[in-house]
């Protein structure tokens, strides 16, 4: 177990090295000399010079890198062109709010994706069974920034239940917005309970728990229920991923002070070392999340590890 | 299909009938890729026409989805954005597609060192999640539809490689292909002719269901301002148009994200029935 976990932890290593390339590459990959860009259009030669300078560009790129991943480790991400304040201070002020809401949006889906599909799979073939489906694919094809919009229009304009947008701490801004981001890896959730829990369903152990007289529903709850969980749980891990990805359109759309809003308005006003600092906190993120499912599912089901 | 020789189409098209679901979402896909051809003959009125006096008018019988901020026809204008989502989800599928599947086959079929470097840089572009790795693109390429193509291709990609990789693996050492092999077939003959219509069914499954993902992550991107640019009749930008006027003109929300909504539907649906009908696990 604690060699599959070693293996598993070394194998990111390769993948981390070429993000933080990826990440550092992001710059020099920028169409025209990044120091022109970051000084802006009107700044003189002798400014520009500077400015090269002061970020290490004149330097061989190998040192670059170096220094980059040197700067990584103490937590100096760079400063905004912006607001020349700290990257890191930026981020650390965002940070909260986008796991707040990734959570929560991430809570609900999984009890309403693990309901639907599990009603699905019970009353297979039933008009329940179509029902759930019908929702299920209707959330997988419904744009994420129009369900904000709708919902806005109905519970926070018309029905004035929920603030229209922006957080300041209270719970009620967090209903709209959560339930937005959720919907489509709710929808995602219902799909993959469904199958899990027909392939289930089809054990020998279940017919063994029919034959010998447990009744329906203990079946259904006690014996199906939980086994079909198992490939759920890993499932939550990867669709945290995809949550996270999401929440750059719907905190756009809610106005939520979050990174993914920061991030859009990044790209907007061309703060590179900001976006630079944020592809990299994703990734690193990602790959993090699924080293956590690999190790979770590892636990749960032990064929895994002897491969 | 009584006396008649059961031909793979006929099979195919017996298991698909059945998904009467599919069915309608394939009749709506084709009557929708209709008016996108037709849009200029179809649409009522002209999708840049700007009347002042019809400003944000209310849907009515001259304009059956009202008018938005510029008094133009917003039905009219989804007509011809459907060109636009229609194009951009296709073509960013094709090419994420074909080099997918090339990038694919190859990693299968020579394995080694070229396998390990192709998977791994697929397992680099699945550390990002697709939006951000479009939106990191965009910002390196500058905003615009073309660029939008490109993003939305690059995180195709990965999948096709490995959907294809995995059939690849088990055809290379199927009995035909060995066969093919024993009496002389080239590496390229082996892998065009016949290995790679063996992957196939994979990819086109994937293929209708990528478009639909495709046309919403090309529209997100437009409603943040990194698509298609105003006056441009495209549906993600004219919804951020109209996030300004939400509880004063609610037709200019509802009507642009129902066609999304109901392109990707279908998209989803027909692929859906094509799994069913093509996927040998799936009865």
């Amino acid at each position: 177990m604690i060699r599959f976990f070693l293996k598993r932890c070394l194998s990111m290593i390769p993948v981390l090295f070429v993000v933080s390339i990826l990440a550092f590459a992001f710059v020099h990959l920028l169409p025209g000399d990044p120091a022109r860009m970051m000084a802006g259009q009107d700044a003189d030669p002798a400014t520009i010079e500077l400015l090269r300078q002061q970020l290490g560009l004149d330097r061989p790129l190998p040192v670059q890198y170096l220094r980059y991943i040197g700067n990584l480790c103490t937590g100096d991400l760079g400063m905004s062109l912006r607001t020349q304040i700290p990257v890191f201070d930026e981020i650390a002020l965002r940070y909260m709010p986008t796991m707040l809401l990734a959570m929560t949006g991430m809570a609900w889906s999984v009890i309403f994706g693990v309901f639907f599909g599990a009603v699905a799979a019970i009353y297979s073939g039933k008009w329940q069974d179509y029902l759930a489906m019908f929702v299920s694919v209707s959330g997988i094809s419904v744009p994420q920034f129009w369900l904000g919009l709708l919902l806005i229009q109905l519970f926070a304009v018309y029905l004035g239940w929920f603030p229209v947008a922006g957080y300041t701490g209270k719970a009620s801004e967090l209903v709209l917005p959560s339930i937005t981001l959720g919907a489509t890896v709710a929808a995602i959730m219902a799909r993959f309970t469904l199958s899990a829990f027909l392939d289930v369903l089809s054990e020998e152990y279940i017919s063994t728990a029919r034959a010998k007289g447990v009744a329906e529903r203990l079946v259904m709850w006690k014996h199906a229920f939980r086994n079909a969980l198992i490939p759920v749980v890993t499932m939550i891990g990867l669709q945290f991923g995809f949550l996270l990805g999401g929440s750059v359109v719907v905190e756009t759309v809610f106005a939520w002070p979050g990174l993914g809003r920061y991030m859009i308005e990044a790209v907007a006003v061309r703060d590179y070392p900001v976006l630079q600092a944020l592809l990299l906190l994703y990734s690193f993120h990602f790959v993090f999340i699924n080293l956590l499912v690999d190790m979770v599912y590892a636990l749960i089901n032990p064929e895994i590890r002897y491969e | 299909m009584d006396q008649q020789t059961i031909t793979p189409f006929g099979l195919f098209w017996h298991k698909f009938k059945q998904r009467k679901t599919a069915l309608v979402a394939g009749v709506f896909l084709v009557l929708l890729i209709a008016t996108a051809i037709l849009a200029p003959y179809v649409a009522p009125y002209d999708p840049f026409a700007i009347d002042y006096n019809l400003s944000m008018m209310p849907p009515s019988p001259e304009h059956l989805a009202g008018t938005d901020v510029y008094g133009r026809d917003i039905l009219s204008r989804i007509i011809h954005g459907s060109r636009i989502s229609l194009t951009v989800g296709f073509t960013s599928v094709l090419v994420g597609a074909v080099v997918g599947v090339t990038l694919g086959l190859i990693s299968g079929f020579f394995g080694g060192i070229l396998d390990g470097l192709i998977m791994r840089t697929s397992d680099v572009l699945f550390a990002f999640p697709g939006i951000l790795l479009a939106i990191a693109i965009v910002a390196i390429l500058g905003p615009g539809l073309v660029n939008v193509v490109v993003a939305v291709s690059v995180f195709s990609m990965p999948t096709f490689a490995r959907i294809v990789r995995g059939s690849t693996l088990s055809l290379k050492e199927s009995l035909y292909v060995r066969a093919a092999q024993s009496v002389g077939a080239s590496r390229r003959r082996l892998m065009f002719v016949h290995i790679l219509p063996g992957t196939l069914s994979g990819v086109i499954v994937y293929f209708t269901m990528r478009i639909g993902t495709s046309i919403i992550t090309a529209a997100s991107l437009s409603f943040l301002g990194l698509g298609a640019q105003p006056p441009t009749p495209e549906w993600g930008a004219m919804l951020a148009e109209s996030r300004d006027y939400i509880g004063v003109a609610d037709h200019m929300t509802i009507f642009p994200g129902i066609a999304i909504f109901l392109t990707v539907l279908f998209f989803n649906l027909f692929g859906d029935g094509l799994r069913a009908a093509l996927d040998p696990k799936i009865k």
